[in-house]
């Protein structure tokens, strides 16, 4: 196993530096380009929802991203430092009444293209998400 | 690199070519702008190309579902060419295939308006 910790800004130039680290590593234990794809875009949604909705921007709050290699899997976390959300009170954005709302899309993502997901309450505070990606399962 | 977008006639259809991203940011914002624009000046025939558009995320799905409200609205259709695999898959995941009329190739998407 090897892990790299990155503290990030709070601004949207950090979700290309998140998503480069992450998928430098995903290269390196041999995932191909489609899974490259649904990674990075993944990570991409999580970092967004914790620079915008999480840290709000706030020059004063940090991302936290861990990336963690496995010989099997790539496991990410991503951690801000806002006031933390309810998953369940997210809108199903299938639902019929939802389908035109411009946003709430984000977690359905990130669900598809991970094969574990969760979102928990971050120590000692904020949103800590985290993520796994198995290379056996790749296609 | 950001969205780049270009529209052209054809008969009274006004088709929307699409390069690079539609995501937070410039790109989601020029696509936005570019088809509010549209709309606005009352183009109610719009096809939107994106066969050359490589990426697309949750605030470009926005976006284009705002698009589609915004032009939905001035008595207008919005409609989609030329998906790529992965964004074919985005409208899948999210459902949007029942909203968006997606068609193949340009003629028909075309002859589709009358």
């Amino acid at each position: 196993m090897a892990e790299r910790e990155l503290l990030l800004e709070s601004t949207l130039d950090s979700v290309e530096v998140a998503e480069t680290a992450v998928l430098d590593a995903a290269r390196e234990i041999g995932f191909h380009e489609d899974d490259l794809h649904q990674l990075g875009m993944a990570v991409r949604e999580s970092m967004v929802n914790a620079v915008v909705h999480g840290n709000r921007y706030n020059a004063r709050k940090k991302v936290h991203l861990s990336v963690t290699k496995a010989e099997d899997r790539l496991t990410i976390v991503i951690a801000d430092e806002g006031d933390g959300f309810d998953v369940s009170t997210v809108p199903d954005p299938l639902a019929e009444d939802n389908l035109l709302r411009q946003s709430g899309r984000g977690l359905l993502l990130i669900r598809a293209f991970v094969d574990e997901f969760q979102v928990l309450p971050g120590q000692p505070r904020g949103t800590e998400v985290r993520m796994v990606k198995y290379l056996a399962k790749a296609s | 690199m950001s969205v780049k977008m270009s529209s052209r006639q054809v008969g009274d259809v006004t088709v929307v070519d699409a390069t690079g991203r539609i995501t937070l940011g410039e790109g989601a914002s020029v696509f936005r702008d570019v088809i509010r624009d549209l709309a606005a000046k009352g183009n109610k025939k719009i096809l939107v190309n994106l066969a050359d558009v490589s990426y697309i995320d949750s605030s470009g799905i926005g976006e284009m579902v705002s698009s589609f409200t915004t032009v939905t609205n001035h008595g207008g259709q919005l409609k989609l060419l030329s998906l790529t695999k992965r964004v074919k898959d985005l409208l899948q995941i999210t459902k949007l295939y029942t909203v968006f009329e997606v068609f193949e190739d340009e003629a028909s998407a075309v002859r589709s308006f009358a």
